[in-house]
């Protein structure tokens, strides 16, 4: 048996003390440590010149930004409440479009659809958030409008008898909540569908072969050991969606009609906080209208802040017990 | 055999009617061997074009335990998948010659490989809980696939008793049936399995190397069940461990390479094999 030196490691110690890679390690460690903190910084530091710049609306007007109604710059009335239901409205009604379809997809493209289709569909499907918002404004204006203002709206209103309900009733401009909702819908649409179908494609084979054996149907299985354990996962997908339709800008001001009204009404024009600061910035003279206007983008910031991170909280539970 | 298939052709999509029982039961068998369960013939199953189990037949008995042996890659879990049509489900597969379960062929013209299923319960090496049901809905969960034959509630909760009281495992989670499945531990969660796949009442458990998972004492646990089984039901049980299959099974058969080297009983097999591969094997030589 042949023994090992008295001190084996002494060449090794010796080269690293010469060697420059202890000081080159500390140098990456500094300058990928300076990339990390430069994000976070610049996330707040945003955060807080906003808030900075909102705070003179906040202390003159209080919370009377989002509970009235009335916008009036040269009487120093800035009311913002019709746009934080105009948000918060057009982002329901894209929700309520866009999740069954979104998950109508994952589940296909996930569980039956043949592996030469998959590809192609999951692409063209992305392939929609790659589309510049402007753009869908312009479909939305030129194409979107006059169908729903033609044919969508009559019939809903009508045909349907939904005019009865508040919800349906009134004149179809075509410029309206409804407009607005479907573009976001569109828009939203492929972040939900693509969270979703990875969320299924990660439910372990295990478990699908666990719900086969005990007899069940392809759709028995997908729907009590496939949704179920990807649940969280496809809510996290619908937040991601909701969080897009929250802050999305152009489109909506292109199709929403920009009206500072409260109307039960999908038929009648709203407005929304993106299109409300997107359209005044460039007009705001005075201190106290520009203040209000970050008041209102300080609003948004939150809300859509609460969504994402809720949003990634669902998504990383589903990863983390996958890990488990 | 072929009068058997005659049965199912009259009612091909039902696997276990009360006249194929009957006729298992029948003493047209031999009385000291006990009636074939599951009969094998010229089965072959590929994954591509590579076959895993080639040409094998094989009679398995009713009301015993009957352990598959082999190397690993041998084919043992894919000759236990074809039993229950479970190795289909992957794609690209494909499966040659046929398999009667108590008379019926499940592999038959308009035999559906769900109602397959139903009667063919099957745990797997890792367990498998549902995450997101309690430990009464996973007992459940075949029940509610198969719900038109288990109507009310009150009978739901009795088969969940006795399924979990089969599994030994209801003294340990009676006061915690809604809880998560997931709060149990490794050899539990597999007691759990195999109480759901008792739920259903199968004829015939199939068990794919129950214990592979599993620490020394649960693996003991559910060793003991296995034995404690087969008053009732049929087992197969795939394992690597030849001292399991000595302890627990009545029958031993022992694949190779997708082959049938031998099917004895337990006993033969382990102290005087026929085949020299079986001998090697079991004295250690290979594998």
């Amino acid at each position: 048996m042949t023994s090992l030196p008295v001190d084996w490691l002494e060449k090794d110690r010796r080269k690293l003390r010469v060697d420059a890679s202890a000081f080159s390690d500390k140098v990456y460690e500094a300058l990928t440590a300076a990339c990390a903190l430069v994000v976070p910084a610049l996330v707040i530091a945003i955060a807080l010149s906003i808030f900075a710049a909102a705070w003179p609306a906040f202390a003159k007007l209080g919370l009377s930004i989002i509970t009235t109604s009335n916008w009036d710059v040269s009487g120093g009335h800035f009311g913002a409440a019709p746009a934080l239901f105009g948000t918060l409205v057009s982002s329901t009604v894209a929700l309520i479009i866009a999740t069954p379809l979104a998950i109508g997809v994952a589940i296909f493209l996930s569980e039956f659809s043949p592996s030469w289709l998959r590809q192609p569909v999951g692409f063209l499907v992305d392939l929609l958030a790659a589309i510049p918002s402007v753009v869908y404004g312009l479909w939305g204006i030129f194409v979107l409008i006059p169908l729903l203002r033609q044919h969508v709206m009559p019939f809903l209103r009508d045909t349907l008898h939904l005019g009865a309900t508040p919800f349906f009733s009134g004149p179809a401009y075509g410029p309206s909540m409804l407009a607005a909702g479907v573009i976001l819908a569109i828009m939203a649409l492929p972040y939900i569908s693509a969270v979703s179908r990875e969320v299924l494609m990660a439910v372990p084979r295990s478990q699908r072969e666990a719900a086969l054996a005990l007899g069940a149907t392809r759709w028995e299985m997908i729907r009590d050991a496939v949704i179920p354990y990807a649940r969280s996962g496809i809510i996290g997908g619908i937040m991601l969606g909701l969080g897009r339709a929250l802050g999305e800008t152009m489109a909506v001001t292109m199709v929403i009609g920009n009206r500072l009204e409260i109307s039960a009404s999908l038929l009648s024009p709203g407005y929304t906080m993106a299109s409300l600061i997107a359209n005044e910035f460039s007009e705001a003279t005075n201190d106290l209208h520009l203040s209000a206007l970050m008041a209102v983008g300080a609003i948004l910031f939150i809300i859509t802040l609460i969504v994402n991170a809720v949003a990634r909280w669902l998504v990383w539970s589903v990863a983390r017990r996958r890990a488990q | 055999m072929l009068q058997s298939t005659e049965v199912l052709r009259e009612k091909p999509m039902r696997i276990v009617t009360p006249t194929v029982q009957v006729r298992a039961r029948e003493p047209s068998v031999s009385q000291e061997e006990a009636p074939p369960c599951i009969v094998a013939s010229h089965l072959s199953a590929f994954f591509g074009d590579a076959a895993a189990v080639k040409d094998v037949s094989i009679s398995i008995p009713q009301n015993a335990v009957t352990a598959i042996i082999g190397p690993s890659g041998c084919g043992k879990s894919t000759l236990l998948r074809c039993f229950n049509r479970m190795h289909e489900t992957v794609p690209g597969t494909r499966v040659e010659g046929s398999v009667e379960i108590l008379g019926s062929s499940i592999y038959g013209d308009g035999t559906s490989p769900i109602a397959v299923r139903r009667h063919v319960g099957m745990v797997f090496q890792r367990p498998t809980p549902f995450p997101t049901m309690s430990i009464r809905a996973n007992v459940a969960a075949g029940l509610r696939v198969d719900s038109k034959s288990h109507a009310t509630r009150g009978a739901t909760s009795e088969i969940v008793e006795e399924a979990l009281q089969r599994a030994g495992l209801w003294a340990e989670v009676k006061d915690q049936l809604d809880e998560s499945a997931m709060a149990l531990s490794g050899g539990q969660q597999q007691r759990l399995c195999i109480a759901r796949a008792l739920a259903t009442r199968p004829r015939v458990i199939l068990l794919d190397e129950p214990t592979a998972s599993l620490d020394p004492l649960s693996t003991q646990k559910v060793e003991e069940l296995v034995y404690d089984l087969r008053q009732t039901v049929t087992v197969v049980i795939v394992t690597h461990n030849m001292q399991q299959a000595a302890r627990v099974s009545d029958g031993t058969a022992f694949l190779l390479m997708g082959e049938l080297v031998e099917f004895a009983s337990t006993r033969e097999l382990f102290t005087a094999p026929k085949d020299p591969r079986t001998e090697s094997y079991i004295t250690g030589r290979f594998g």
